[in-house]
């Protein structure tokens, strides 16, 4: 008999208790939990500003370094955060709004299929989008669409920065963020920079995924403006 | 340097006791602990619909393993469709054969792994060294534990039990025979440990060819596995690898991609008391392409080992909600005073004591007196975010050992036996039923005692000794609470008479 066969017959003798006649579906389960909380809904309680403005208070909680600028503002901005890292090299997924990186000095590296991880592993910085943000938890969400590149680009390069377009891509709780997302592809959730609690039980942050995350909070209209 | 083993433990009361002599394990358990339990607490508070969440969350495992076949075969197909292959192994010893041959297959003789519960319960490191395979544990605490030839002692934390002075020791002497050595003037600084461990580390990542993982969820409808980590050590195993080898219990499964809504605010917030742990990893097969988004070759091995014998208890069942969160280790008065290892198994603490005896029986000195390793305060329960009644659990278990009964081992259902050691903790219970029944005999009791009591001793003889040895025997009173009563109120004959009422009046009749 096979593993297969074993396990499930197994499964079924052990569950004599349960009626033949019960479909998975009649096994209750109670959904009274909140769509998006309260501090964070997207209803009348909370605008989209207040939902961008929760998104960089809990992404700047978990060490996230958080800047927001105005669409004009993008391309200066990663000119001078990569010139402040000292980076020589940023990589670019495929993708990548060309226009982002107009200003920046830094060479630029596409990441290619025969690109390998020690190659990646010599890149001082990443650039990327994503596909959604949740403002509740603090976390980015990387589907691996254009300008997000392979789930290695940004995980071996120390310096990550992430653009976020807000309010559209910001949503207020998990359960939204999964309606978004799709399943079939490879999906990365960030929150903060790598860290580690398996010290003491003590968070400490810089592993060994990036450990500087910058997270770039695009608004229209510009924040203030 | 195969890790240490589990087996031939001593059973808990002898290893907790050994445990709670070092003053410095319970110090590193104190903090660790203590730290942990306050920031959970501060997590959970901030959601106003954890109630609900955790109501769904049980619920939803509920459904899952009240209908597990069809979920598991239902995750098979997807995972088939999307490219990748399933395994099925019915023990540890089918899981480590699979995985061996796996890794064979590739021509490759190291593999990196992910920290993982399944694997750590089958032994797989051991396994795979026996066939000339070296596995390099990534997970920051593991690699603590695999280089100090020593044993996991918490389901997140595996190396609880060290302090960063004895994390850098182990750095410091065990890192070169492994690979890149720690420096030489490396601090006790976490900081500094955890950059010793990123370059350490960064050479295994960058040459694997095979990874090994675990799995937090695999969504059925979907054949999506999730991973959850902090380090990003999991995202290395789970994306640079060519071929990666997933072993997760058949338990994990849950039905639907929307189901992850409620464990992905339940378990972080539990474990490392984080609104979202850094990095969630989330792949449904394998890629299509050389060069595409991660490895080319995914192979899931399911486990039971154990697993449908605990389905198959109905009271006990309710362990396999369990999302290995360790909450309930955290806020366990024994585990914080007798630390992991004295669990004998890579389960400890609360959730321990009702998985391990359920998964490997209760036939060894060790298993039967994991159901004993708590006082029953019930803390478990309160933070379990799946609602595990683990005392309910605990008390059923430790009926099974004293009285024995119908159990299901192996997949097969047997008359367990009673654990030998509980022969006169029986008698006593046999007595006392029987003098319950018998008023008069309980009566007659009763008044021995209360006119002897000043005969009585302070402690126990024989084997009553060690029951003694930390409490104080209770003062017999005077006269009994049925004598007192009869005395006050006992001509009150207006009131409702009982058979029993009736009985103590003929008895003390006869007593005239």
């Amino acid at each position: 008999m096979s593993g297969r066969e074993v396990v499930l017959g197994r499964i079924r003798r052990a569950l004599r208790d349960v009626p033949r006649s019960e479909a998975p579906d009649d096994v209750p389960v109670p959904r009274e939990y909140a769509r998006a909380h309260s501090s964070s809904g997207t209803g009348a309680a909370g605008t989209s500003e207040a939902l961008t403005g929760l998104l960089a208070e809990n992404l700047a909680d978990y060490r996230a370094v958080v800047h927001r600028t105005g669409t004009d503002g993008l391309s200066p901005l990663l000119c001078r955060l990569l010139a402040a890292r000292g980076s020589a090299t940023v990589l670019v997924p495929p993708g990548l709004p060309p226009h982002w990186l107009k200003a920046t000095d830094p060479v630029r590296i596409h990441d290619r299929a025969a690109t390998t991880a020690r190659e990646l592993d010599s890149v001082d910085s990443v650039v990327t989008g994503c596909a959604v943000a949740i403002a509740d938890t603090g976390t980015i969400v990387l589907d691996g669409g254009p300008g997000q590149g392979r789930r290695r680009i940004t995980l071996i390069p120390d310096h990550h920065i992430c653009v976020v377009r807000a309010p559209e891509q910001v949503v207020a709780s998990v359960p939204e963020a999964l309606e978004r997302l799709d399943p079939a592809r490879p999906l990365t959730w960030i929150s903060g920079p790598s860290a580690t609690s398996d010290i003491e039980l003590d968070r400490v942050e810089g592993v060994h995924g990036p450990r500087t995350l910058e997270v770039v909070l695009v608004e229209e209209p510009a924040p203030g403006g | 340097m195969s890790g240490g083993t589990f087996l031939g433990m001593p059973a808990f009361p002898e290893a907790a006791a050994a445990a709670v002599r070092d003053t410095r394990l319970r110090g590193n358990l104190r903090h660790a602990t203590g730290t942990i339990r306050a920031k959970r607490a501060q997590a959970v508070a901030e959601l106003p619909d954890w109630a609900g969440l955790r109501a769904a969350g049980a619920a939803i495992k509920d459904r899952t393993l009240r209908h597990l076949d069809h979920y598991l075969e239902r995750l098979e197909e997807a995972v088939t469709a999307s490219g990748g292959t399933v395994h099925w192994a019915a023990d540890a010893a089918e899981a480590n054969r699979i995985v061996t041959q796996l890794v064979r297959a590739t021509g490759e003789s190291e593999v990196v792994k992910v920290k993982s519960m399944a694997t750590q319960e089958i032994g797989l490191n051991a396994a795979l060294e026996a066939a000339g395979i070296r596995a390099y544990e990534t997970d920051l605490a593991e690699l603590i534990v695999q280089l100090g030839d020593d044993l996991p002692s918490h389901i997140l934390v595996p190396a609880i039990h060290r302090n960063r002075g004895e994390i850098r020791d182990v750095f410091r002497s065990e890192m070169g025979r492994w690979g890149r050595p720690a420096p030489e003037d490396l601090s006790e600084e976490p900081a500094e440990l955890a950059e010793a461990a990123r370059l350490h580390l960064r050479e295994k990542f960058l040459r694997a060819k095979v990874g090994i993982s675990g799995a937090n969820f695999m969504v059925a409808e979907t054949g999506t596995l999730v991973v959850v980590e902090s380090e990003g050590n999991g995202r290395m195993c789970l994306t640079l690898p060519e071929t990666l080898i997933s072993v997760v219990g058949i338990e994990k499964v849950v039905p639907t991609w929307r189901d992850l809504e409620v464990f992905l605010q339940l378990l972080p917030r539990s474990s490392t008391a984080e609104r979202m742990n850094p990095y969630t990893s989330m792949w449904t097969g394998a890629a299509d392409a050389e060069g595409a988004d991660g490895p080319r070759d995914f192979h899931l091995v399911l486990l039971d080992n154990g697993r449908t014998d605990a389905l198959a208890d109905t009271v006990g069942r309710q362990a396999l909600r369990c999302i290995r969160c360790s909450a309930c280790l955290n806020v366990c008065p024994v585990y914080e005073r007798a630390g992991g290892h004295a669990y004998g198994s890579a389960y400890p603490g609360p959730i321990g004591a009702i998985l391990t005896p359920q998964l490997r029986g209760t036939v060894t000195e060790l298993d039967a007196s994991l159901p004993y390793a708590s006082s029953l305060c019930g803390a478990c329960y309160e933070v379990c975010p799946v609602a595990i009644d683990i005392p309910q659990v605990l008390v059923h278990l430790r009926e099974r050992v004293v009285e024995g009964g119908e159990a299901t081992v192996r997949g097969r259902r047997t008359t367990v036996r009673p654990a030998r050691g509980h022969a006169a903790e029986r008698a006593a219970m046999r007595a006392a039923r029987w003098v319950f029944e018998h008023p008069a005999a309980l009566r007659a009791g009763q008044r021995l005692a209360s006119r002897t009591r000043r005969l009585h001793p302070r402690r126990l003889p024989g084997p009553g000794r060690a029951w003694t040895a930390s409490r104080e025997l209770p003062e017999v009173p005077a006269e009994s609470f049925r004598d007192w009563w009869l005395r006050e109120r006992g001509d009150d004959g207006g009131g409702r008479k009982g058979r029993g009422e009736r009985g103590e009046r003929r008895d003390r009749g006869g007593d005239r």
